[in-house]
C-alpha cells in the first residue's frame, strides 16, 4: 500500500522509545561540551568529583522520586521532609557527639514513617497522592516551625557533619573522594538492582495499568506504599548529607521536591507512571545540576532556578505526550 | 389508520468501513408502541442513535411528523420532538425533579428563574403521566431507579416530545417497578405519543408493543403485528443464521475428569442462586444476553466482585475467592473481556506482560532464569508472533496480545481457566488459534469456562452450556444444542411463560 506515513514530529524525537536513555545522555554531553568551552578546569577530576558530591542529595531524591512517579504517583513532601530532618537533627544532637548515631537511626526511621503514611493515605484512604503529599509538606513545615519556635536550635555534631563534608584525601589519580560519593555509589547500585527486580518491574506495571496489575495478583496498594517508603528513605539520606554540607536552616530542603520531579521527568520517566528507568532519573538529576552550574558560569542569576525547572517540566511532558498521542 | 409519525426508509450506516446497518425501514404511528428486538450487535443502538440525531445516516431518509429531516445533532432532534430515555440516565442527582426537567430552559420572570412556575409545570406534567404523587421539589439523587426513569420521560415531555425512544428501559428495574413503567407507557399512548421500545426482554415486548421489528446483523428481518407472532417465531427471526467455522473436536466422555470447581448457592449483588459444577477436561460455555450476569459469574469466580453468599470448592477443598490474588492461589486464571483496560499493560514489553502474574505471586531472584525460560517456552507454545520479547505489547495485534495474556496465566499452571469473550476484537485467523488453545488446555486437564456473546463460538467450543438470565442460571444445554435453544433460554420464552 502506498499510504504516506504522517510524521507530525521530527523523526529524531520519535525514534527513541519512551523511557530511552539516549536523549538524556545526549543532553548531558552537550552540557559538558558547553562547560568545557567556558570553564575547562571544571572537568578536571577533583572539581568534577566535588561537583558530583554536591549533587548527591538531589540524585538520591531523584532515585526515590522515580519509584513513586513510575508507580503513577507523586511525592511533593520530600523537600519539607529534608528540612524537618535537618532541623530535628540539630536540636536533638545539640552539638553532643555521642548522640550522632542514635539520631541518624531516628532520621531514617522518620523518613520511612513519613513514606509509610504518604503511601497508606494515598492507597488505603484513596486520597490523590498530589494532595496527600502536599498535605504532608504543609504538616511538616508547620510542625517544624512550631517545634523550634521559629528559629532552628541546637547544632549538629562534627561526627554528623562529616557525612556530608569529609573525604578520603589524596586518593591516587582522583584526589579528594568525598564520603558522599560512596553513599551515591551504594544507593545508585541498590536502586538500579531494585528497579530490575520483580518488585521494580511490577511497580512499572502498576503505573502503566493498575487494573491489569490488580487482576494479575499484584497488591497495588502495597507496591505503591513501598515506593513512598523508598522516597522517604531517600529523603532521610539526602538530609543527612545536606545537613553536613550546608548546615541547619529552614531552607535546607526548600524546593527539592520540584528539583527531584524535574530531574525524573528530564530523565525520561513518564509522569503518570509506567515508563522510565531509575538510572535515567539519576542522570536527569545530574544533568539538572550541571545545567545550573552552566547557568552559573554564564552569570545567569540563581533566582532563575525555579523558572528553568518549570520550563523543563512543561517541555518534557509536552514532548512526551505529543509523541505518545501522535502514534 | 393514521399517517406515520416517524418513517425511516433505507437507513444505512457504516463505521470505519464496517457496515452496521443497511436498508432498514421502520414506521411508528402516533400512539403506537413499536418494539425493536435483535441480538447483541444487531444494530438496535445504532438505529436509535440515528433516529435521535446522534449520528447522521449514510443512506436513507428520515421523515418525522410529515417532513423530511436531517438532524444536525441530538438537540436538533429534541427540538423537532424526539425524546430519548437512555439506559443510563442523564440526570443531575443534586438537583430537584423540576430543575432536571427544565434544565437549561427554566421558565423565567424578569431574568430570574421563576421557581414557582417551574414547580407548577413540573407537577402538571407528572400528573399527566399519572405520577402526580411524586413531589417536583425532591432531589433526584434520592429517587429510586424507576422514579428517575419517570423524570427522564417527563423531561422529554416537557420538550413537547411526540416520539419517545426507550432504550432497554427495564434493564435497571426490579420486577414490581416494571408494572409502573407499563402504566406510564399506556398513558403516553393516550396522549398520542409514539414510543420506540428497544428491549431484550420478550415478555415485555409482547406485553407492551403493537408491532415488532426484528433486526439481525444490521438488517431488518421483518416487522410483525405483535398479536400475530409467537415468541418462538420471534426468536427464530432473531437468530436464523448458519453455523460457520471450524472447531476442534469436543471432549469425549472419558476425557472428562472429576468435578474440579463446584459452586453451591453462590450469590452477590448481581448473581443469585448460582449452582454449577465444572469438570476437569471440559469446556463449559456461558451464554446469555449482555447484562444477564455472564461476565459477573466469571468475575465472581476470580474474586473481582466475589460471591457474598454460598460456597465454592476446588477439587473438593473449600476455597474463599475474596480477591483475584486469592483466586490465583486457588489455581484459577481469568482472561478478561476488556483486554486493553485490564488485560495488558501498554508500554511494557511482551516479556514484562507475560511475567506479571508470576512476579506478583512468586517474586524473588532465585529461579529467575528458569522462570524466564518457561515463559519463553509458553510464548512459543501459544505461537506468539512478535518482533521480539522486548517489543511493546501495544504494537501487537489483538490476537497476539491475547496469547501473551494467556501465557501469563499458563505460567502459573492453573487448574481452572475462565475466559471472558476470548476472541473479542480478534481477527478471524487468530480466532481459531485461540479456539484451538482453549480446547488443548481442556484436553491437558484444565477445567475451562468460556463466556461468549457470539453464539457460533459458544456452540462450537462448549461441551456443555449454561445460559444466564437476570443474574441466574436460566438453564443448561448439552453440546449440539441450537442457537434458538440458547436465545430462547436467554430471553426467557422457555421455562417461564411469556407475559
Amino acid at each position: 500500500m502506498e499510504i504516506a506515513e504522517r510524521r507530525p514530529l521530527p523523526l529524531r524525537l520519535r525514534r527513541f522509545r519512551a523511557g530511552s536513555l539516549v536523549p538524556i545522555v545526549m543532553l548531558l554531553a552537550v552540557l559538558l561540551v558547553l562547560i568545557a568551552v567556558r570553564q575547562p578546569n571544571f572537568l578536571a577530576p577533583p572539581s568534577l568529583l566535588s561537583f558530583l558530591g554536591r549533587s548527591t542529595p538531589i540524585i538520591l531524591l531523584a532515585a526515590g522520586q522515580y519509584f513513586v512517579i513510575v508507580s503513577g504517583e507523586f511525592d511533593l513532601s520530600v523537600g519539607s521532609l529534608v528540612t524537618a530532618q535537618v532541623v530535628v537533627a540539630a536540636r536533638l544532637i545539640d552539638s553532643e557527639p555521642s548522640r550522632t548515631w542514635p539520631v541518624v537511626a531516628l532520621l531514617l526511621t522518620f523518613g520511612i514513617l513519613v513514606g509509610l503514611i504518604n503511601g497508606l493515605v494515598t492507597t488505603r484512604l484513596r486520597v490523590p497522592s498530589f494532595i496527600t503529599t502536599l498535605g504532608m509538606f504543609l504538616i511538616l513545615v508547620g510542625a517544624v516551625y512550631l517545634w523550634s519556635d521559629g528559629a532552628p536550635k541546637g547544632g549538629l555534631s562534627e561526627e554528623f557533619r562529616r557525612f556530608g563534608r569529609r573525604a578520603f584525601e589524596d586518593v591516587p589519580g582522583l584526589g579528594r573522594v568525598q564520603y558522599a560519593l560512596l553513599v551515591l555509589l551504594a544507593v545508585a547500585t541498590a536502586a538500579v538492582l531494585l528497579s530490575r527486580s520483580d518488585f521494580g518491574r511490577t511497580l512499572v506495571a502498576v503505573g502503566g495499568n493498575p487494573r491489569t496489575a490488580e487482576l494479575s495478583g499484584v497488591r497495588v496498594w502495597r507496591a505503591k506504599t513501598i515506593a513512598f517508603v523508598l522516597s522517604g528513605l531517600a529523603a532521610a539520606l539526602a538530609a543527612i548529607l545536606l545537613g553536613g554540607y550546608s548546615g541547619v536552616s529552614f531552607q535546607a530542603g526548600a524546593g527539592l521536591e520540584f528539583a527531584a520531579i524535574t530531574a525524573v521527568v528530564l530523565g525520561g520517566v513518564a509522569l503518570g507512571g509506567g515508563r522510565g528507568s531509575v538510572f535515567g532519573a539519576m542522570l536527569g538529576a545530574l544533568t539538572l545540576e550541571m545545567l545550573f552550574a552552566l547557568l552559573n558560569f554564564y552569570g545567569v542569576s540563581g533566582a532563575l532556578k525555579s523558572t528553568v525547572q518549570g520550563a523543563i517540566i512543561l517541555l518534557a511532558v509536552a514532548v512526551s505526550s505529543v509523541r505518545s498521542t501522535s502514534r | 389508520m393514521s399517517d406515520p409519525l416517524l418513517a425511516l426508509q433505507g437507513i444505512g450506516k457504516s463505521f470505519l468501513g464496517v457496515r452496521v446497518l443497511g436498508g432498514v425501514d421502520l414506521e411508528v404511528r402516533p400512539g403506537e408502541v413499536h418494539a425493536v428486538v435483535g441480538e447483541n450487535g444487531a444494530g438496535k443502538s445504532t438505529l436509535m442513535k440515528i433516529v435521535s440525531g446522534v449520528y447522521p445516516p449514510d443512506e436513507g431518509t428520515i421523515e418525522f411528523a410529515g417532513a423530511q429531516r436531517h438532524f444536525s445533532g441530538p438537540r436538533d432532534a429534541q427540538r423537532a420532538g424526539i425524546g430519548i430515555v437512555h439506559q443510563e440516565f442523564n440526570l443531575l442527582p443534586q438537583r430537584t425533579v423540576a430543575e432536571n426537567v427544565f434544565l437549561g430552559r427554566e421558565p423565567r420572570r424578569r431574568g430570574l428563574v421563576d421557581r414557582r412556575a417551574m414547580l407548577g409545570r413540573a407537577a402538571e406534567l407528572l400528573a399527566s403521566v399519572g405520577e402526580g404523587s411524586l413531589p417536583p421539589d425532591t432531589r433526584v439523587g434520592r429517587l429510586g431507579v424507576a422514579q428517575q426513569q419517570v423524570v427522564e420521560i417527563v423531561k422529554a415531555l416537557a420538550l413537547d416530545a411526540r416520539l419517545i425512544i426507550m432504550d432497554e428501559p427495564t434493564a435497571a428495574l426490579a420486577d414490581h417497578e416494571v408494572g409502573q413503567l407499563r402504566a406510564l407507557v399506556r398513558r403516553l399512548q393516550q396522549h398520542h405519543i409514539g414510543v420506540l421500545y428497544v428491549s431484550h426482554r420478550l415478555a415485555e415486548v409482547f406485553d407492551l408493543s403493537s408491532r415488532i421489528t426484528v433486526l439481525k446483523d444490521g438488517r431488518r428481518v421483518t416487522t410483525v403485528n405483535t398479536d400475530e407472532v409467537t415468541a418462538d417465531q420471534l426468536v427464530r427471526h432473531m437468530v436464523g443464521r448458519e453455523l460457520s467455522g471450524y472447531y476442534a473436536e469436543r471432549a469425549k466422555p472419558d476425557e472428562r475428569g472429576p468435578v474440579r470447581l463446584a459452586v453451591r448457592a453462590g450469590g452477590n449483588r448481581i448473581l443469585r442462586d448460582i449452582n454449577l459444577q465444572l469438570r476437569a477436561g471440559e469446556v463449559l460455555g456461558v451464554g446469555g444476553l449482555r447484562g444477564a450476569g455472564r461476565s459477573a459469574l466469571a468475575r465472581s469466580l476470580f474474586g473481582v466482585s466475589p460471591f457474598t453468599t454460598g460456597a465454592v470448592t476446588i477439587d473438593g477443598e473449600p476455597v474463599r475467592l475474596r480477591s483475584p490474588r486469592a483466586a490465583m492461589r486457588a489455581g484459577i486464571a481469568y482472561v478478561t473481556e476488556d483486554r486493553k483496560g485490564e488485560g495488558i499493560v501498554a508500554g511494557l514489553s511482551v516479556l514484562d506482560n507475560a511475567l506479571l502474574a508470576s512476579r506478583a505471586v512468586r517474586p524473588g531472584w532465585a529461579g529467575r532464569g528458569a522462570r524466564a525460560a518457561r515463559i519463553r517456552d509458553l510464548l512459543a507454545a501459544v505461537e506468539l508472533r512478535a518482533a521480539g520479547e522486548d517489543q511493546d505489547i501495544r504494537f501487537l495485534s489483538g490476537g497476539n496480545q491475547q496469547k501473551v495474556v494467556l501465557a501469563r496465566w499458563l505460567a502459573l499452571g492453573p487448574r481452572v481457566l475462565l475466559f471472558d469473550e476470548p476472541t473479542r476484537g480478534i481477527d478471524v485467523g487468530s480466532k481459531s488459534a485461540i479456539h484451538d488453545l482453549v480446547r488443548r488446555l481442556a484436553r491437558a486437564g484444565a477445567a475451562v469456562l468460556v463466556v461468549s456473546s457470539e453464539l457460533p463460538e459458544l456452540l462450537g467450543l462448549s461441551d456443555r452450556l449454561i445460559v444466564m438470565r437476570d443474574g441466574r442460571i436460566a438453564g443448561e444445554l448439552p453440546a449440539g444444542s441450537s442457537e434458538e435453544d440458547v436465545v430462547a433460554l436467554a430471553v426467557g420464552t422457555t421455562r417461564e411463560s411469556v407475559g
